[in-house]
């Protein structure tokens, strides 16, 4: 299964109501292919770094959807053919998210590596340091 | 008759260049490493927006000290936010 992020702008040309039911629409589209909508994130209205189609704003959605692709196609024609959708983008982030979680996983192995080298060197000094003299440790 | 080159950069360095006084920067470090980001987002446009000078363009890492891994996902993440129209691809 994999995992994909599919960005899109709503010209904000378009009534309230209106981008309510194309956003339900095209996850609707996703799902039928049989597709799991994971998430959907509204960023809402923003200004465009650069003009689309001579508008300077619009409105952002994320959908977060799991599927094998198939779905990724048909939502895409779909957006392609929906004039309301000024811009999309589809990006696959199950590979990138794996790759973050094994660094993540490295980084914990690593840290509980030297925590225990650590400690343990620590817990030395400290036995030599109380054989030592006892009147330093507190 | 050519001289000897040196052997390597770090007698480059020793030699004070024009004036007396050397200067010793401040090494910089990758603030993605620092900070323990692993994934670097499209979608963060205040991280991605500070390595987006006046001109638009990405900040090289010579600049910023970001390592080479992060340089390439930041990079990626930057041409990813300039698809979507989050972040610029030309400012005049």
């Amino acid at each position: 299964m994999r995992v994909y992020e599919v960005m899109f702008i709503i010209s904000p040309t378009t009534e309230e109501g209106d981008i309510d039911k194309l956003i339900t629409q095209l996850s609707d589209v996703a799902t039928s292919q049989g597709a799991q909508v994971t998430k959907i994130d509204r960023m809402g209205r923003r200004r465009l770094a650069y003009p689309i189609q001579k508008l300077t704003e619009g409105y952002y959605v994320v959908f977060t959807i799991e599927g094998t692709g198939l779905e990724i196609a048909e939502l895409e024609r779909r957006m392609r053919v929906t004039d309301a959708v000024i811009r999309y983008l589809t990006v696959r982030i199950d590979q990138e998210l794996k790759r973050a979680e094994k660094f993540r996983s490295a980084r914990a192995a690593r840290a509980a590596a030297s925590r225990a080298t650590r400690s343990s060197r620590s817990r030395s000094q400290i036995a030599v340091a109380e054989t030592s003299d006892e009147e330093d440790e507190e | 008759m050519s001289y000897p080159r040196p052997r390597d950069d770090s007698r480059r360095d020793d030699r004070p260049s024009g004036g007396q006084r050397r200067f010793i920067r401040a090494r910089k470090s990758c603030r993605f490493c620092a900070e323990k980001i692993d994934y670097v987002d499209y979608k963060d446009t205040r991280l991605l927006g500070s390595y987006i000078p006046e001109r638009g363009k990405i900040l090289p890492r010579r600049i910023s000290g970001t390592c080479q891994p992060h340089q390439r996902m930041l990079a990626e993440a930057i041409k990813r936010a300039r698809n979507i129209a989050l972040l610029p691809f030309v400012t005049a």
